[in-house]
């Protein structure tokens, strides 16, 4: 037994030792617990995409590997995992799950940059969105590969159709709900004057098993959209129960696109729930090239889950470009060169990491659940299909970060 | 208990022994991050010190835990809280001492949290410590909910998200130290958990100690011998407060970040295990506890994602097995070792050993080829097993690590009574003699 | 008065779920003194038979089939487990159901994967009962309603008006006497918690489908049955019902009732601005703590009356 767990010891080992020459990415993401299938998806996509770059040749002739950490969603674990990273000389830091997680992080590479200026490392994410990450708490060695809340906020109230005139608020109670709240309010007096919050609603993160009594809130108001931060199962049920009663309002959501969610909602939201997403399997039939169709089929025959990582092809090629141009993995100059960086993605829109404060603009989508699409989420017999695009030179807002550059 | 009573009989021999083994235990943790030395870039390895410094900080949580759960018989589902809160407090203090508003040397941080934690348990213990038993037990429950939630939603004090976060060179150390590099973190973090084990092993032989014992045995003839069970209850508690806080301004200083994971269930929930499967019956035994459950959530984490399984199933075989703990079955060994008849022992553990060690094989087979196939790891080729690589499809694999968990489990059991039987026959000898 | 009345009818239906899940943990506890942690985790694989057998032979099968399964694992839980811990005391029965929820969220999670699986109304009950104002009441909210308003009528009657009822009572004030009558105290115990087990699954099943069924379903749903167990009255049926319908009432109409601290403040002639001590706190509506008001409760109830609502010794 324990000479069994020696080989396995010593076989990772002689992996970490092995892969000096290739270019490393440390993804440190929940990989055990409850959340542990957010991280195994992210690895697997993330592979994908890698395994497709590295076949037209990676960066500087050397190959990107992928090394997973695991941090159970606890930002003293995510801490510790950096430290392993660092060990073994990981130059790319790299956490999609928990805004906890990555404010953890960037205070954790910078200090430790800043420390041991010799193994320094460069840290990026594409799923934490809390917008203080590229403003108060912004970093050079950090960039952000997805929009932050504020946007999704704007986005969702700009997609509001024209006959709409209510709508109601509905969000987690924490941080992330309060500022989706607040942002949200924000936008609906500057591009929809004419638009009436009828409630605002703040809800305990994953406490409240029994919605109907928000439903009853949401019918008594008259409301004829509903925009919500809510994700997980706090989303299923208040769609379920909503659907249940008879309310008759078209759900605005961030998040209903993720993991689970569609199978929890089932066949009652077709046409009334709505997405934002980054990438979905319809996209590449409905606008994409043969090369992303291709990518897209052979995903779906060889996983039995949503590709809603696609869009990280361009987040890659971004880096692979970088790289390639500063002629090195030395994080500073990597950085450097990333900052104010365009590239175009497979569907043909523009990427660009602002210099400012390192946040990415990207295209994003507003989708629609519905059965009248080719390809359908998570055997469902319904599935996304967009209604609006989002440039992302549209959804650039101003930003507060002062960042610190360090002296070259 | 047992372990007492067996401490009292082995006299002057044991508590040269124990010393021995506590000093030994202590260079042992001050030569670690050396032996474990990263030569090829001539610096420490990162990770090790880094789960060094957690398991330091967890020994004094799990032991300050075992004050409430060992000593006094109140079991706690929220004791983060008073690691957590403290955390908080100590990183905005170190807030303070950068922005220069105070001045406190480095190394008296860690009192900053164990005074707040000390004024946090009794303003929650006072009327907490009323009750004992099953309304305790939910009491603090209640409470670990509401703080969780309360940190969640306040920013004020919280920060949110993102939690606060602080720089640890603070420039005040009496030792001239920076505390930049995370060595020198971890011997600060060593020698307050050296002072925090000193003082509740100090206070474990008070007569606050002995009575909160007594209390825990018996507390209708504690109160009819004129002692207050209620004002026992609580110093245990604000006291048991007093050393989280200390765990809590380690950990703030070891992560530099505080959010409301550190008050969350999570971390209470690992203070029961940990001193649960330590030992709850012998002072020692948290530690014990402690290490094994880093152990098995870091390095065990690295191989496999079901570690937390693994630690389940250890915790629910020592309760139901083993209720003194891992700690117990150690102590329990003692008089036999000393009567020189361990030797009497061993074929019969080897039976069992063996066949259980199957069992275990078997067992971990079958859950890693769950595991795997659930988190559809096999879609990358194979699953990585003792270290060889295997198709988790392959009924083989399924069918042969199911016969090893029966077959080895239905001989150990049965060797394990032989055992016990065995054991009782020397055991009989030992206490007679 | 519209939003008052569909509250209430809410309160009501909220309030019943609660009961059937809290009803046979108060069983258990009231019989074998057991707090058992693992409960909620019982619902949840009720929730997840109940899935497997309705997406093979149908909802009504599984309405049968997965409490039965739920119970004989309760006896298997009882016999093979909670027996063996039960010498060494009551917290070692606490922590071994305690470290049982965990694992069985472990093994959930390992069998079915970490998201929601579609577990959904049969569609015989899935169709509009009747409407007040226009807000739709499911069949299925009704038949939850049925199904629990029996439950506590069986439970009721089979504990104060058959002969088990009796020897059930009895051999948890005096075990000594009903064994020495001839009785098997041990076998008891084992049909009592299985016959909480079951119960558990029975929630499980109709649950499942009306919320949600995932690996979170027991955590989640664990620390209220726990407060309403709590609050009740250990071991009082009557109070368990009671507190079942109080958490259902105080959770829907907190929703409702949209006033804070500094509001009531406010009306005493003191205003809370943001400079005031705790404004932060002070502002924070009813709504918004709403889920947590179980908890103040229990806790408040405890401090000052340890034994709960109707509970007939302390906790």
């Amino acid at each position: 037994m324990f000479r069994c767990m020696l080989a396995v010891i010593l076989v990772a080992f002689g992996a970490a030792a092995r892969a000096e020459d290739s270019i490393r990415i440390g993804l440190t993401d929940p990989m055990s617990g409850a959340f542990a299938q957010t991280g195994q998806q992210n690895s697997q996509q993330a592979q994908y995409l890698l395994d497709s770059i590295n076949s037209k040749g990676g960066a500087l002739g050397r190959t990107f590997e992928l090394v997973t950490y695991d941090n159970k969603l606890q930002p003293s674990e995510a801490l510790i995992a950096l430290q392993s990273m660092v060990d073994h000389n990981i130059p790319f830091v790299w956490s999609n799950a928990g805004s906890n997680v990555a404010a953890a992080l960037i205070d954790g590479v910078e200090k430790h940059n800043a420390r041991d200026p010799d193994h320094r490392v460069l840290y990026f994410t594409a799923g934490s969105t809390a917008p203080e990450l590229t403003n108060e708490k912004c970093s050079f060695w950090f960039f952000r590969f997805v929009p932050t809340t504020e946007q999704f906020a704007e986005m969702l109230v700009r997609a509001l159709p024209p006959e709409v005139k209510k709508v109601y608020l509905l969000n987690p109670d924490y941080l992330y709900g309060q500022a989706m709240q607040r942002d949200s309010t924000k936008f609906l007096a500057q591009y929809r004057p004419d638009v009436q919050a009828a409630g605002n609603e703040l809800i305990p993160v994953g406490k409240v098993k029994d919605f109907s009594s928000y439903i009853a809130k949401i019918k008594a108001s008259g409301a004829q959209a509903l925009i919500t931060g809510n994700f997980g199962p706090d989303l299923s049920l208040l769609i379920k129960a909503g659907t249940e009663a008879g309310l008759d309002v078209s759900y605005y959501t961030v998040w209903a696109g993720t993991g689970g969610t569609p199978t929890a909602i089932g066949p009652a939201g077709n046409s009334r729930v709505f997405a934002l997403q980054a990438f979905n399997d319809n996209m590449a039939d409905e606008q994409g090239d043969a090369a992303l169709k291709d990518l897209v089929t052979r995903f779906r025959a060889t996983h039995d889950y949503d590709f809603d990582a696609g869009s990280w092809r361009a987040m890659f090629e971004l880096l692979q470009a970088a790289i390639q141009k500063a002629g090195s993995t030395d994080p500073a100059k990597v950085a450097q060169v990333l900052e104010g960086m365009t590239s175009r993605d497979m569907l043909g829109h523009e990427w660009a990491m602002r210099a400012e404060d390192h946040q990415v603009l990207m295209p994003y989508y507003v989708s629609v659940f519905t059965k009248d699409v080719k390809y359908d989420s998570e055997h469902t017999g319904l599935g996304w299909k967009v209604i609006k695009t989002y440039e992302g030179k549209d959804l650039a807002l101003p930003t507060t970060c002062k960042m610190k550059r360090p002296a070259t | 208990m047992s372990g007492a009573t067996i401490r009292r009989r082995g006299g002057a021999r044991r508590t040269w022994w124990g010393s021995w083994a506590w000093f030994s235990a202590l260079g042992l943790a001050v030569l670690l991050p050396w032996i474990i030395f990263d030569w090829r870039h001539g610096r420490h390895d990162g990770f090790a010190v880094a789960l060094l410094t957690q398991t330091a900080i967890m020994s004094v949580f799990a032991l300050s835990y075992n004050m409430l759960s060992g000593q006094s018989g109140l079991l706690s589902f929220g004791h983060a809280v008073f690691l957590g809160l403290p955390a908080y407090v100590t990183i905005h203090v170190m807030n303070a001492i950068a922005a220069g508003h105070l001045w406190i040397p480095e190394e008296l941080l860690p009192l900053v949290g164990g005074i707040s934690g000390l004024l946090f348990a009794a303003l929650f213990g006072y009327p907490t410590t009323r009750q004992r038993a099953t309304a305790f037990a939910m009491i603090t429950f209640g409470i670990g909910e509401l703080v969780t939630a309360a940190a969640t939603m306040f920013q004020g004090f919280f920060g949110g998200e993102g939690g606060v976060t602080a720089d640890r060179a603070l420039n005040t150390s009496l030792l001239g130290l920076s505390y930049e590099p995370a060595i020198e973190v971890y011997y600060l973090a060593l020698a307050w958990t050296v002072i925090a084990v000193v003082l509740m092993r100090l206070l474990a032989r008070t007569p606050l100690g002995r009575m909160a014992e007594a209390c825990r045995d018996n507390h209708e003839r504690v109160r009819f011998l004129g002692y207050d069970p209620h004002g026992i209850r609580f110093c245990q508690f604000a006291l048991s407060g007093f050393f989280a806080g200390i765990a809590g301004a380690l950990y703030a200083m070891t992560y530099e970040i505080v959010t409301y994971d550190a008050v969350g269930a999570t971390l209470s929930g690992n203070a029961l295990f940990m001193t649960f499967i330590g030992g709850v019956g012998v002072f020692w035994g948290p530690i014990v506890g402690a290490v094994l459950v880093v152990i098995m959530q870091s390095w065990v984490g690295l191989v496999s994602n079901a570690w937390q399984i693994y630690v389940g199933v250890l915790f629910i075989a020592m309760v139901m097995y083993a209720p003194g703990g891992l700690a117990g079955l150690i102590v329990l060994h003692g008089p036999v070792w000393q009567e020189g008849r361990i030797q009497a022992l061993l074929l019969s553990y080897a039976r069992v050993a063996l066949p259980g060690l199957l069992a275990v094989l078997g067992f971990v087979a079958l859950v890693e080829l769950g595991s795997s196939v659930m988190l559809g790891e096999h879609e990358k080729g194979a699953v990585r097993l003792f270290g060889g690589a295997l198709d988790p499809a392959s009924p083989w694999l399924w069918g042969g690590g199911a016969a090893l968990l029966l077959i080895g489990g239905s001989i150990a059991r049965r060797q394990g009574r032989a055992l016990a039987a065995r054991w009782a026959l020397i055991a009989e000898g030992t206490s007679a003699g | 008065m519209e939003l008052l009345l569909v509250s209430v009818l809410n309160g009501l239906l909220y309030g019943m779920l609660l009961f059937m899940l809290a009803s046979g943990l108060t069983l258990i506890f009231s019989i074998m003194g057991v707090l058992n942690f693992a409960h909620a985790s019982l619902y949840m694989l009720g929730a997840y038979f109940a899935y497997e057998i309705s997406r093979r032979v149908g909802f009504w099968v599984a309405l049968v089939i997965a409490p039965l399964l739920c119970g004989l694992l309760g006896a298997l839980i009882e016999t093979y487990g909670l027996r063996k811990a039960h010498r060494h005391g009551h917290v070692a029965e606490l922590l071994f159901t305690f470290g049982l929820a965990f694992i069985v969220e472990k093994l959930v999670l390992m069998v079915w994967g970490p998201t929601a699986v579609p577990y959904r109304v049969p569609p015989e009950l899935d169709f509009t009962l009747f409407s007040v104002y226009g807000t739709h009441v499911s069949a299925y909210r009704g038949f939850i309603l049925l199904i629990s308003a029996a439950m506590f009528a069986a439970i009721w009657l089979l504990l104060t008006r058959t002969r088990m009822g009796f020897v059930i009572q009895a051999s948890l004030s005096h075990p000594d006497m009903v064994a020495s009558l001839g009785h098997n105290v041990p076998r008891v115990f084992t049909t009592v918690f299985a016959g909480g087990a079951a119960l558990a699954g029975l929630a499980g099943v109709i649950g499942g489908n009306y919320l949600v069924t995932e690996p979170a379903m027991a955590f989640s749903m664990g620390p209220i049955v726990f407060v309403v167990v709590v609050f009740g009255g250990l071991g009082s049926l009557a109070g368990c019902f009671i507190a079942s319908l109080i958490m259902g009432f105080v959770q829907t109409f907190a929703v409702v009732l949209d006033i804070s601290p500094a509001d009531l403040l406010a009306r005493l002639g003191v205003a809370v601005t943001p400079a005031t001590p705790l404004a932060e706190v002070l502002r924070v509506p009813l709504p918004r703590i709403g889920p947590f008001l179980p908890f103040l409760l229990m806790v408040f109830m405890l401090l000052v009356r340890p034994r709960g609502l109707l509970g007939t010794r302390d906790t």
